[in-house]
């Protein structure tokens, strides 16, 4: 498999201080690759750094393109949907307005149509509440409908920065779940920063483990869980 | 009852005009989150490009449309030129920087034409109309505004690009993961305001005729209006701004002395804000701590 995203030495800063001491990571093509690690760790700069929402430097390739140096919004158009910590619901815009965003940076915008409907039909508590103001939506809604509008983009790149905080187990499972059909319906690849490590593991073909900004283990997803120092750590048994 | 309905129908007029103004302040406080002062002053420059062109040659409605499209385009370039470069800093910078921006446009309004009052054509018939009940300028105004805004809502609710505008201005970043270029939006946001603003001077310069300090109290009515009708709501603040001109013109008519009028404006603004700071139709800013 080649690599979709590839990223090395990449270094990010908030002000003088430098957070990211030169990570390197890669996502393949049709592949999940998480980011584990700590509250604090930099997993969220990480994916920040790589859309361009923080300074930062290295080399980063989106299907071998260099993307270090361009500005959050050409990423995105480039076919990188970057569902934000937060969510980044536009509250008081309506369900479908939210979608209809989504699609904003796309080039064939009349198909937009027909794939919001496909949205409708993966997640058909969204298709109840099309006029209704995103920001009434209860957060496990909220939840799917940043991901709807993530995936309106016709994205080659689904980056999700803890899709499952603040909800409860049964919505997760869901979540996850349709995530997975989509994922393979529209052949997108996936980088996901998750708090609950089992779960990402139990996704991800390949995890990364960042400690206080740096890289310090990487590889297979079956061999991080296997791992002594990640199971005590991150899975707690 | 004539004269009342005159009084208010009168009231309804300026109001339209107050309420272009409030609007144009309520797009630029959504974006930006601080009210731009200068407002008042970019709305008499455009008017006074008006004035240009209409001594040029130009049929009135020509030069209007034309005016419209050059404050645009001066909006946008204010945005890009002088805005931009302060965008992060605190309120405080944006309040010294929308004051020092009133001050330029009147200093060189004045420069270039002078302080002497210039009489400005209305391009309505000016004879009264329904037995009296509304002149015809006012009837005027009340329909290119009514116009003006009836597009400003398609664009905004029906077009991509209106959508587009409102999400950047809501949740810039957000807008940018979506590829929304946030930053030409908020300058589109100017050049509207802009425009939106040319319209009300050229609107109300008939009444007011022209000079560089015409907008001062019209930017305070239309303050108050905006205030009114809560200054996150455009559409409150349409409404702020049409009850503002009705009440300004009640008032004048039967309470006091019409000199008073402007101290009303204020009275008015600060009675919103102590008792209603969010507005008729405005949102109740909840900040987490």
């Amino acid at each position: 498999m080649t690599a979709l995203l590839e990223v090395s030495d990449l270094r990010a800063s908030y002000g003088p201080a430098e957070v990211l001491h030169g990570i390197g990571f890669a996502v393949e093509e049709g592949g999940i690759t998480a980011l584990l690690g700590a509250n604090g760790a930099g997993k969220t700069t990480t994916l920040r750094a790589v859309c361009g929402m923080v300074s930062r430097k290295g080399d980063v390739r989106f299907a071998g393109e260099r993307i270090d140096g361009k500005a959050t919004e050409a990423i995105a158009r480039l076919g990188v949907a970057h569902v934000p910590e937060g969510r980044g619901t536009f509250v008081r815009l309506s369900v479908e307005e939210n979608l209809r965003i989504g699609a904003y940076g796309r080039r064939d915008r009349g198909a937009a149509n027909d794939d919001m409907e496909r949205m409708y039909q993966h997640f058909p508590k969204l298709a109840g509440r099309r006029k209704q103001q995103a920001g009434t939506l209860s957060g496990g809604e909220q939840q799917m409908l940043a991901i709807a509008r993530a995936l309106m983009l016709k994205p080659r790149l689904l980056v999700l920065d803890e899709p499952s905080f603040g909800l409860g187990p049964m919505i997760v499972a869901s979540i996850f779940k349709i995530m997975e059909t989509v994922r393979r319906e529209q052949r997108v690849s996936i980088l996901l920063v998750e708090q609950n490590a089992a779960l990402a593991l139990e996704l991800a073909d390949h995890a990364y483990l960042i400690e206080t900004g740096s890289m310090v283990m990487g590889g297979p997803a079956r061999a991080l869980k296997e791992n002594e120092q990640v199971r005590r750590s991150y899975l707690g048994y | 009852m004539t004269q009342l309905t005159q009084q208010i129908l009168s009231g309804v007029a300026t109001g339209a005009v107050y309420a272009s103004l409030a609007l144009a302040l309520v797009m630029i406080y959504q974006a930006t989150e601080s009210v731009n002062f200068a407002q008042g002053e970019m709305a008499m420059f455009s008017t006074y490009i008006a004035w240009t062109l209409v001594q040029a040659g130009l049929p009135f409605w020509a030069a209007f449309l034309l005016t419209v499209l050059i404050s645009f385009i001066g909006g946008v370039l204010i945005e890009r030129v002088i805005v931009r470069p302060v965008h992060d800093a605190p309120v405080l910078t944006h309040v010294i920087v929308f004051i020092g921006l009133l001050v330029i446009l009147n200093a060189v309004a004045g420069w270039i034409y002078t302080y002497t009052v210039k009489e400005f054509p209305s391009p309505f018939p000016s004879k009264p109309l329904f037995g009296g009940a509304i002149t015809g300028h006012d009837l005027g105004v009340i329909c290119v505004t009514l116009a003006m805004l009836m597009l400003l809502f398609a664009f905004f609710r029906f077009t991509p690009l209106g959508l587009a505008m409102r999400a950047a201005a809501q949740n810039p970043e957000s807008a940018k993961l979506a590829g929304i270029r946030v930053g030409w939006m908020l300058a589109m946001g100017w050049g509207l305001a802009a425009a939106v603003g040319a319209v009300a001077g050229v609107m109300v310069a008939p009444v007011l005729f022209l000079d560089p300090n015409m907008m001062s109290g019209v930017l305070l009515y239309a303050f108050a209006g905006a205030l009114l009708g809560g200054i996150s709501s455009p559409g409150g603040a349409v409404l702020g701004g049409l009850i503002v001109g009705v009440l300004e013109n009640l008032v004048g008519t039967y309470l006091i002395a019409s000199e008073l009028k402007l101290s009303t404006a204020l009275a008015f603004i600060i009675l919103v804000l102590v008792i209603k700071p969010s507005g008729l139709f405005g949102r109740v800013a909840i900040k987490r701590v």
